[in-house]
């Protein structure tokens, strides 16, 4: 990772995988990644890292108690009932 | 967030602005979840999201009369909960966490220094509840701010505009900080998971 491209490339590559780049500097990394495995690399795990977080990102919701509390608080007991 | 969300169609903002608490409860219901775990990721602890939350909505409901419908509701509340979690951090001022970043880092990349193609591990490995732990930590290690614009746009699914509402950012300035957040956590996880990838290469070299 010491060409002078790869450094040049590198702030792209977010927009890269977002498919938001122009196309003339989507094509020139396109070009790059077919000769420099270490920025594919790269490309490859960021992409992967991003769809990590996103397939993880469902997590439990509210505990019931902190729901109870915020309703509480903000004097909303009489709907707390309602079908969640 | 895209999954569960609705749009401010959805509520008759006449209500809400006249004070209409069966509105506001079905406001508070609505968003309250998202919002629970915004602060969760944000601050990594429960009673700090608790706090967040509570103010968000106590704000939120003070406020609403004044609430112009420039953006959406929930852009808007986002923005509450955003502010509400930074300025919690700024007060705990934890001394190893720089909360805003020096401007002049912002269009600086670090270099990537992990090149690890562990592309190819098996999903289980990747899901494991260790792995989930690792994860979760290294978003805790990014900067507050990045690590709102990684939370906002990579794990509620806000657009790019709508983030930069919710932080009062230029739509580049979301761009660069994303960018940055998630080289970031490529690095921690490309290290994290290179090492799942030799351990299991060591087994199979031991298993021939």
């Amino acid at each position: 990772m010491d060409h002078n491209h790869c450094r040049h490339l590198l702030g792209a590559l977010s927009d890269y995988i977002d498919g938001e780049l122009g196309s003339a500097l989507c094509s020139e990394i396109e070009q790059h990644l077919q000769g420099c495995e270490d920025c594919r690399i790269v490309v490859d795990s960021l992409r992967k890292t991003v769809y990590l977080y996103k397939v993880t990102a469902d997590t439990p919701g509210m505990p019931t108690d902190v729901r109870e509390r915020l309703y509480k608080r903000l004097d909303l007991n009489e709907f707390l009932e309602i079908d969640r | 967030m895209d999954r569960n969300k609705q749009t401010t169609e959805d509520f008759s903002l006449e209500a809400l602005r006249s004070g209409d608490r069966s509105e506001f409860a079905r406001l508070v219901e609505a968003y309250s979840g998202v919002i629970y775990r915004l602060g969760m990721r944000m601050l990594d602890d429960p009673q700090d999201a608790e706090d967040v939350l509570q103010e968000t909505f106590i704000k939120a409901f003070r406020h609403l009369g004044g609430f112009n419908g420039r953006s959406s509701l929930s852009t808007w509340l986002y923005r509450i909960a955003t502010n509400e979690a930074l300025m919690m951090l700024r007060r705990r001022k934890r001394p190893s966490v720089s909360i805003d970043e020096p401007v002049e880092t912002e269009t600086e990349l670090e270099e990537p220094r992990q090149i690890v193609d562990w592309c190819c591990l098996p999903e289980t490995e990747m899901m494991s509840s260790e792995a989930r732990a690792y994860m979760d930590n290294a978003v805790d290690q990014l900067p507050p701010t990045l690590r709102a614009v990684f939370l906002l746009r990579d794990i509620e699914g806000l657009s790019t505009e709508e983030t930069s509402q919710v932080l009062d950012l230029s739509e580049a300035a979301v761009k660069t900080r994303l960018s940055r957040a998630r080289m970031r956590l490529r690095e921690l996880l490309s290290s994290y998971f290179g090492e799942r990838l030799a351990d299991q290469n060591l087994a199979h070299k031991e298993e021939a």
